[in-house]
């Protein structure tokens, strides 16, 4: 009995750092609609300013003087990427928001990296509040007791400011209705940016505090993402009661879960998440989303048609000095050409659901690195021919996007893309966690093609005929009646619905291919690697295919290939300098803002405005 | 005469606000009939619930005897039911006439085919159905940027595609100039009496209401207030003090609601 006390006592007090961190996402995504990727970097900036505060500023006043100050430093941070990344793009389509804001997580990576270096910092303790008590024989933590005391402090000041204060009133209007807020003569930027201050500080504080517990680490960013989007998501996105009863929840769950079933800790909270969500999709708190009412905005996509004779007479040259690189190509080139059309694949895939499909998914990895893994399990377990396992990669991608489509297509908008990220997510703690099948952390080694195959050069031509085959297939799809329903269920789903067209199934099915070419990506991965680790189904795997069809455009049919074999190459030239995240970061950020068309998109208006080619009538 | 449509009791409850309440008509083979009411009235609610998109509180809808009511709008439609949207709702990232073939590919079951060149896939036909709503030459169009009136044209267009033996419209005039009005339902009213299919529309424009429907109702605050022929409803004391007091069914009111 006291042990479990004790340990229902850690939980509410690790609830209190996720509640604060995963209020302020939410409050900046009720206000601004705006999903923040970056808020886990903000909860890391707040325990290295926290840190360096306390080497200042000593005894216990000093300690809790740190604490405020980093959260108002990390606020004032908020504001500064509110201003110059956020403001210039509220008007752009969602997905814009969120590569602009992955651009800012590695930014801040690198910044932290240069100031604070790579080691580990160990939080001190608390002054005043170091020592034990015992409940019921069993030691707890003071910090921990202070930290219960103060959480629900923190929330009901947030409380009070939403909800009896003007700012607080303002805030809840805009949550519900943007343009009333305008019509009321408010000034809505100044709004967003206290708003980004206040999310922003939340997180810092929830940084700082957390320093005796946790200390600071370079990885805090990332590792703390999955778990307050599960809380945001579970809580009802928007909702402060729901974030605080969610963070609650998956923190008592956590500390159980480590006593009780070490091996699934990570499994269990999008195990929860995913349960909650079928049965209350817009979370515990949560209101629905009407389909399209936060969706893409923007201009409208271009009509299509299947490529005219020059440019397939140009991808035809191109196919074939691919194809002669054996002949004056080196070695390494051919590795990375073959890494680059693997990815290409992977980012047309995705292409294929976000761009024709208007799906966006968090979560593609799951198929990328799905299909790696079914392929290298079944050699590693069974003495299976590798042409046979190349073959069972895209089958078990599907069988696998069969399941989770199912489960996510009823959703739409931001919940679907959070839900795809949290199945990726049950994937991979269940890749990484269950190690003596998968291999956890040490990933699966020794995946070499077989004999015939086993030679770079004919390697070489086995990916560009299946990458370059997938690719083409993807483009035909495009190009089919399929293709065409899948454009009308995005492009009007209520018209779609009145001319008989089954949307939803449209869309699952659009999802299984997709789910199934990623697979194909993941399977020539595995074999070309000769070894697979759980980092292939990451969000940041994810993220990856999502900024290339972002950065190729997400309006035109060919920038998810252009854009995977530009970043690929991109990054195959900046990984060698130190600080490549940030160069990264702030190409990105570039991009965002100053060519939202990506770069087929930018180059077809180039092109237009040149004279080049005509631009269509009636068009922008 | 043989019976289309028929609904029975039809009542839509949204919390206290009786959108539609207690509404029965029918509606004939090749009858143009026009359901009138002031904003809010609860004529989009009907026809939402008669073609799937929204589920009544209670009531029935048959179509030729059979109870579709709280079938999805995909069965309806299958079932030989077009309908155009008060705000249209079109496909803004094709041209005109793929827009139309895409109700063709649905209708042939087509939808799920991956065989390419789609936009060569029943082309004709759909250019057939742009004559006859008179936008054939601007069949290459990119639909997003089309004036308004053309869009609903398009609606049109689309929604006869598979041939329907009944059309619901909702305010299929809306936006467009007075003479447009006009031309769009005569070519209605000739489509009626060329392929016997039944009509349900909704408007606003007194002229082109009492120029060319068949039997007018009048709805209010969710009921059913009048039912008849022009000159019935024209002259019917309630309907008159409902539209404020006479001379306002005359009046074109205003344009571009925006409840959908
Ligand atoms: N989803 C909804 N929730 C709550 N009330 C609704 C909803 N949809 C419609 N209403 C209400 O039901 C009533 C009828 O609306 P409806 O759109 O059917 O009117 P209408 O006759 O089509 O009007 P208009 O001529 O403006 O198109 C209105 O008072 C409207 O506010
Ligand atoms: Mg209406």
């Amino acid at each position: 009995m006291g042990l479990f006390i004790a340990q229902l006592l850690t939980g509410l007090a690790n609830a209190g750092a996720l509640f604060m961190v995963a209020s302020g996402l939410s409050l900046i995504f009720g206000v601004t609609r705006i999903v923040n990727f970056a808020h886990g970097s903000f909860y890391m900036l707040g325990a290295f300013i926290g840190y360096s505060l306390l080497q200042v500023l000593p005894g216990m006043v000093g300690f809790w003087v740190a604490m405020l100050l980093a959260a108002i430093a990390v606020g004032v941070i908020g504001v500064i990427v509110e201003l110059l990344v956020l403001r210039p793009i509220y008007r752009a389509p969602e997905l814009f928001q969120l590569v602009a804001t992955f651009g800012v997580i590695l930014v801040i990576q690198d910044l932290a990296l240069m100031i604070w270096g790579a080691e580990d910092m160990l939080g001190p303790r608390a002054p005043g509040l170091k020592g034990i008590v015992r409940i019921m024989g069993e030691p707890v933590p003071t910090y921990d007791i202070a930290l219960i005391v103060i959480t629900p402090f923190v929330a009901l000041a947030l409380w009070y400011l939403i909800t009896k204060t003007r700012v607080g009133i303002l805030v809840r209007a805009a949550t519900q209705d943007r343009e009333m807020v305008s019509a009321l003569g408010v000034n809505q930027s100044w709004l967003f940016t206290g708003v980004f201050f206040l999310g922003a500080a939340l997180a810092g504080l929830g940084g700082a505090i957390q320093l005796p517990k946790g200390g600071a680490d370079l990885l805090m960013d990332f590792n703390i993402l999955a778990s307050i989007f599960v809380v945001v998501v579970i809580g009802g996105m928007g909702s402060l009661p729901g974030a605080y009863l969610a963070a609650v929840l998956i923190s008592v769950l956590n500390v159980f879960g480590v006593t009780y079933i070490p091996q699934s800790t990570l499994v269990l909270m999008f195990v929860v998440m995913a349960v909650v969500l079928m049965i209350k999709p817009y979370g515990l708190f949560g209101r629905e989303e009407v389909a399209g009412e936060h969706g893409q905005v923007g201009e409208v996509e271009r009509p299509f048609k299947p490529a005219g004779l020059n440019a397939r007479l140009i991808v035809a040259a191109f196919l074939l000095v691919l194809a002669l690189v054996p002949l004056y190509g080196s070695a390494f080139s051919m590795v990375l050409i073959t890494d680059i059309v693997i990815f290409c694949l992977f980012a047309a895939s995705l292409h294929f659901l976000l761009g024709i499909g208007g799906l966006v998914s968090f979560g593609h990895a799951a198929f990328f690195g799905g299909g790696a893994y079914v392929a290298a399990l079944i050699v590693t377990y069974s003495d299976t021919p590798m042409e046979f396992a190349l073959m069972l990669a895209p089958i078990g991608a599907a069988m696998a996007a069969v399941i989770i489509g199912w489960l996510c297509i009823r959703l739409t908008g931001v919940y679907f893309a959070m839900l795809t990220m949290a199945f990726a997510q049950l994937l991979w703690s269940l890749v990484y966690q269950w190690g003596e099948f998968t291999g956890g952390d040490d990933g699966l080694l020794n995946i070499w093609p077989s004999d015939w195959l086993n030679d770079t050069t004919v390697y070489y031509f086995l990916t560009l005929i299946i990458g370059v085959g997938g690719i083409l297939l993807l483009r035909h799809a495009a190009h089919s009646p399929f293709g065409y329903g899948l454009r009308a269920a995005r492009d009007s789903a209520r018209q779609a619905e009145a001319m008989g067209i089954h949307t939803k199934r449209v869309q699952w099915v659009a999802f299984t291919f997709a789910g199934a070419m990623a697979g194909v990506a993941g399977g020539l991965f595995v074999f070309s690697k000769g070894s697979i680790f759980p980092s292939e189904l990451e969000i940041a795997r994810s993220f990856d295919a999502l900024i290339v069809v972002f950065l190729g455009g997400v309006k035109t049919l060919s920038g998810g290939v252009v854009g995977g074999a530009v970043l690929e190459t991109i990054k195959d030239f900046l990984t060698r300098f130190e600080y490549w995240r940030m160069t990264l970061g702030l190409l990105i950020i570039g991009v965002v803002i100053l060519a939202p068309d990506g770069i087929v998109g930018s180059l077809r208006k180039a092109s237009e405005r040149l004279g080049i080619t005509k631009r269509p009538e009636g068009e922008v | 005469m043989t019976e289309i449509l028929r609904v029975e009791h039809l009542c839509k409850h949204f919390g206290a606000i009786k959108a539609v309440n207690d509404v029965s008509f029918t509606l004939n083979k090749a009858e143009l009939l026009a359901m009138i009411g002031p904003n809010g009235a609860g004529k989009s609610t009907c026809f939402n619930m008669m073609m799937g998109q929204l589920k009544p509180t209670s009531g029935s809808v048959y179509l030729r005897g059979e109870n579709i009511t709280r079938m999805a709008p995909r069965v309806i439609w299958r079932k030989g039911v077009g309908r155009t949207f008060q705000i249209t709702a079109t496909y803004q990232s094709m041209t005109v006439v793929e827009n139309v073939q895409v109700a063709l590919m649905s209708h042939n079951h087509k939808i799920f085919s991956i065989r390419p060149y789609a936009h060569k896939l029943y082309r004709d036909q759909a250019l057939g159905f742009l004559e006859t709503v008179g936008m054939q030459d601007q069949a290459d169009r990119h639909a997003a940027v089309l004036a308004y009136g053309d869009l609903k044209r398009l609606e049109l267009a689309i929604a006869l595609c598979h041939e329907p033996d009944l059309l619901l419209m909702d305010e299929p005039t809306a936006g467009m100039a007075p003479k447009e009005r006009i031309a769009l339902m005569q070519l209605t009213a000739d489509i009626v009496k060329d392929r016997g299919i039944s009509v349900l529309f909704t408007e606003h424009d007194m002229d082109v209401v009492f120029g060319h429907a068949h039997r007018i109702m009048v709805l209010n605050r969710g009921e059913l207030i009048a039912e008849g022929t022009a000159s019935e409803i024209r002259n019917n004391a309630y309907v008159q003090q409902v539209y404020l007091g006479g001379g306002q069914l005359y009046k074109k009111s205003e344009e571009g609601h925006v409840n959908a």
